[in-house]
């Protein structure tokens, strides 16, 4: 891989993984109050929708969004090589594809809300 | 070149294994799929919420309301505590040291001062969630 794009996937790769290190446990913590059925009220429909629809619900979701699956996308790369699995460009093509499939659905969700 | 190198026998798929160091990192780094199975469980979220309708997102809400997944959150919970967040904080002074002057920051400053910008955030989070 060429460098200069070797530092944006490193820049992402840190940036997300801070992030996530911060914000992912509280996240999985809510995601274990929906599963246990207590769903706490800001994530009621109405409180998260207006979340959502606000620009700065908008604005902290891409964030969030946008780097951690960058983050992952990069890492999984890297596990690919660990395991074994030494076709790095197919893996590279393969995990940054998702990742801006991600990118782009995460931008279209959070665009039609409303 | 007549001359044969030799080559240590080393698994390309297994090659932790062998130490207790390299396990750790494996195990670290298998925190990426984590990350990404809840990036992508947060985007269906907002699939839901986007159709603007109530229903889809209790909907989202109840599929995910069963044993299974209430084991697999808690699981994922502990697991990336420990293999990611922890050891990123851990990490954090080795790879951004602050310098003041002629001297460094203690390691310990930093990292207890990620981990209380970990409490305030995750109590932000549980906040504006309605959790507290």
């Amino acid at each position: 891989m060429a460098i200069a794009k070797k530092a944006v996937v490193w820049g992402l790769f840190a940036a997300g993984g801070t992030l996530t290190a911060f914000i992912y446990p509280a996240l999985i913590a809510l995601f274990l109050l929906i599963a246990t059925g207590h769903v706490p009220d800001g994530l009621q429909f109405e409180q998260i929708h207006t979340f959502a629809a606000s620009w700065l619900g908008k604005a902290c979701l891409f964030i969030v969004l946008f780097l951690s699956v960058w983050h992952a996308a990069h890492r999984i790369r890297v596990v690919a090589h660990d395991f074994g699995i030494r076709k790095d460009a197919l893996v590279a093509n393969a995990v940054y594809t998702i990742a801006t499939i991600g990118t782009v659905l995460a931008a279209f969700y959070l665009f039609i809300i409303r | 070149m007549s001359r044969k190198p030799y080559v240590r026998p080393m698994s390309k798929t297994t090659w932790y294994m062998r130490n207790g160091r390299y396990k750790v990192y494996v195990l670290r780094e298998l925190t990426s799929f984590l990350v990404a199975f809840y990036t992508f469980l947060t985007i269906c979220g907002l699939a839901a919420l986007s159709s603007d309708s109530p229903e889809r997102w209790s909907a989202f809400l109840a599929w995910q309301q069963c044993t299974a997944m209430i084991i697999f959150h808690g699981f994922a919970l502990l697991y990336f505590l420990f293999y990611q967040t922890f050891p990123w904080f851990k990490l954090a002074p080795k790879a951004m040291p602050v310098q003041l002057g002629e001297k460094f920051l203690p390691d310990s400053v930093i990292v207890i001062a990620h981990y209380i910008v970990w409490v305030l955030i995750t109590a932000l989070i549980f906040w504006l969630a309605g959790v507290i």
